[in-house]
């Protein structure tokens, strides 16, 4: 009986849904893959296939300009991942420990700019660096991609800790204060301890969204600095290149490493929660 | 003679101008056993948190061996607490979550010598029954075993004062039974001065020596188990504390009471003649004759059966009686009953006289408690929910 109502709920796929879901994966990974493929193309040839070779790798590692992109993303994303982790685990901390009617209108204020559109966030931010920069006399530049960088990660670092400091018990600070901490011992030696993994999480999203950006660096960046995606942007208007196709292969695998990394963290930290809370029920 | 351990004077507590102490006086002996017990939002927990430091009264004192210690922080007071959750650190194994207090205590400047650490835990883990669990994760283990964790995280420290905020809430029945002995038997064995707050009943009279009731804010009486089930002083205490059958009565001397126009002897002396009191009957004190010889007269109304005994509902001129008996007598039996004059309790009228002690909704009674529990776990859900949008 149990076997037959499993069976008829959940259905394994006919034809029909096999095809579909072959479909949709194909639309989505088959301009990756002609990408891929062709960034090992020996001929600068966009349609035909001429035989394997690297040379385009090599010459990306060879080209300056590239490399100093290449450097300033690197950098940038390093620098805004730990300063918005920072920022980030103490905004969650403090919204944590407000009350629901100041952390409700505070957590959304905190989400609205993950929704919003990346060119308003771009053109604002680099509206208020140039009027800044008129008064304090600074330009747009490594300073501004930076910061910009950094408040756009911001919030994301928030979203993924706010789910670990909701799981903590309410009495973990007073019992580490009963044994013997400080308060901010108690902060360093519990808190920061039990939401590690969502600190950690926070800072591979921060990193991955800081390599993937162009259009707030776009705006943001002036003319003299240039991030991976920019570079990449430039090339395709000068000139059709091979290179960009090994460059964004690059791009492409690194990104999705960091989200393949992410991804495991979360749901063995999700498995972990569901067999304690299985054997507290025993 | 006990000596004077903590002592709350005038103690008052707000929040948001909702006062949830009120004038709270109380002492309690080194090496006492006292439990606080009431219902839910009585402000138990509150008196729990204000001896552990965690919580400043709004006006009042509070003396730790005759030393003021209103402005003593937590981590400065020679006292520890086990939170109702357990709250334990879930990025440290069993080892480390009992260490961790000794690993912040300084002797003289010098922290404390590893050796001795891990001796202390690993004594403290035989104590709780926990031997060759100190590698586990905390997070693995049953709730039994966090409770214990708990425990030894707090003993291994020696305060001089234990607080428990309803440790056992969530054991179920049979493990409760377990570590109701088990905490009795640490507590006498190292005699440590444990406060422990509860909302039942049953844990408090079997562990307790000295149990303290709080409805409202405010404390309705304090006494050993037997004074607090014998002799409760005003009907919420009798109501709370087991079940309790108050009906009006008249006293008309020393130790003669009338109910429903009978009279019956009783202990009780010192009421002005012709006074209204508050008479206590327990359902077990109550006998059932046949309707001839019984000095009232009354018919079943209804049984439920309760393993041990039955318990009968009797409807005596329109008021339901609770009567707790081993017969069989079913719904429809007219009955008679007898009250041995050590069975009736007296007790002036007061400011819960009438709130308490009918049985004629009795079953709605039950409904009652039920419903609470659940709206209580909707709250929780209701966070929860909040939680995850």
């Amino acid at each position: 009986m149990k076997n037959t109502a499993v069976s008829t709920v959940v259905k394994k796929p006919g034809i029909l849904g096999r095809s579909y879901t072959a479909f949709i994966l194909f639309f989505l990974y088959a301009p990756i893959f002609i990408l891929i493929t062709f960034s090992f193309n020996s001929t600068r040839s966009r349609s035909v296939w001429t035989g394997f070779t690297l040379d385009w790798y090599r010459s990306l590692f060879l080209d300056s300009s590239i490399m100093n992109a290449f450097y300033t993303t690197l950098i940038v994303a390093v620098i805004s991942a730990i300063v918005a982790t920072i920022a980030g685990t103490f905004a969650a901390v403090g919204f944590h420990s407000m009350r629901r009617r100041w952390r409700t209108p505070l957590m959304h204020i905190n989400n609205i700019p993950m929704m919003n559109a990346d060119i308003a966030t771009g053109v604002s931010l680099s509206l208020l660096f140039i009027s800044l920069g008129m008064v304090l006399r600074f330009r747009l530049g490594f300073g501004t991609l930076l910061l910009a960088h950094i408040t756009f990660n911001i919030p994301y670092v928030v979203l993924s800790i706010m789910p670990k400091l909701r799981q903590l018990d309410n009495n973990l600070v007073d019992a580490a204060c009963d044994l013997g901490c400080t308060w901010i011992k108690a902060f360093w030696k519990v808190i920061v301890p039990e939401i590690m993994p969502g600190i950690i999480n926070g800072l591979i999203i921060a990193f991955t969204l800081s390599i993937d950006d162009f259009v707030i660096s776009y705006f943001t960046a002036g003319g003299n600095v240039m991030t991976l995606p920019m570079q990449i942007f430039a090339m395709t208007r000068r000139r059709i290149s091979p290179e960009i196709n090994a460059l964004s292969t690059i791009l492409f695998l690194t990104v999705l490493a960091l989200l393949i990394v992410i991804n495991i963290r979360e749901s063995k930290q999700e498995e972990k929660l569901h067999r304690g809370e299985d054997s507290r029920d025993r | 003679m006990a000596k004077e351990l903590i002592r709350l004077t005038d103690c008052r507590m707000a929040f948001d101008n909702e006062v949830v102490l009120n004038n709270i006086n109380l002492y309690i002996n080194d090496k006492e056993f006292l439990t606080l017990l009431g219902p839910s939002g009585c402000g138990k927990t509150t008196m729990l948190r204000i001896i552990g430091g965690f919580l400043k009264p709004v006006s009042g004192d509070v003396f730790f061996d005759g030393v003021r210690i209103n402005d003593v922080p937590p981590h400065k007071r020679a006292v520890n607490t086990i939170f109702q959750k357990y709250a334990l650190f879930t990025h440290l194994n069993v080892f480390d979550n009992i260490a961790f207090g000794l690993r912040l205590q300084r002797n003289n400047g010098n922290k404390l010598d590893k050796f001795e650490i891990h001796n202390r835990v690993m004594e403290m883990l035989e104590v709780v029954s926990l031997k060759g669990f100190e590698k586990r994760d905390v997070t693995l283990l049953s709730g039994g075993q966090q409770q214990r964790v708990a425990i030894a995280r707090a003993l291994v420290n020696k305060p001089k004062v234990l607080l428990l905020d309803e440790p056992l809430g969530a054991l179920d029945m049979r493990l409760r039974k377990d570590m109701q002995n088990e905490l009795k038997s640490i507590q006498q064995a190292t005699g440590i001065t444990f406060i422990y707050v509860t909302h039942d009943q049953e844990e408090a009279l079997a562990m307790s020596d000295t149990v303290v009731v709080m409805e409202g804010g405010v404390i309705q009486q304090i006494g050993t188990p037997e004074d607090i089930y014998n002799e409760p002083k005003n009907a919420f205490v009798a109501d709370f504390i087991g079940e309790s059958n108050i009906v009006d009565g008249i006293m008309h001397s020393d130790g003669v009471v009338e109910i429903f126009g009978r009279k019956f002897k009783c202990l009780d002396k010192g009421f002005d003649p012709m006074e209204p009191v508050d008479v206590v009957i327990r359902p077990e004190d109550v006998d059932i004759v046949p309707p001839k010889s019984g000095k009232l007269k009354g018919t079943v109304t209804g049984i439920t059966f309760r393993g041990v005994l039955y318990d009968i509902i009797v409807d005596f001129h329109g008021f339901k009686w609770l009567i707790q008996t081993t017969d069989l007598c079913p719904v429809g039996t007219k009955i008679g009953i007898k009250i041995d004059p050590d069975g009736i309790h007296i007790m002036k009228k007061g400011a819960f006289s009438g709130m308490y002690g009918d049985y004629s909704s009795y079953s709605a009674e039950y409904d009652e408690i039920s419903d609470a529990e659940h709206e209580q776990d909707q709250e929780d859900e209701e966070e929860n929910e909040f939680v995850s949008s």
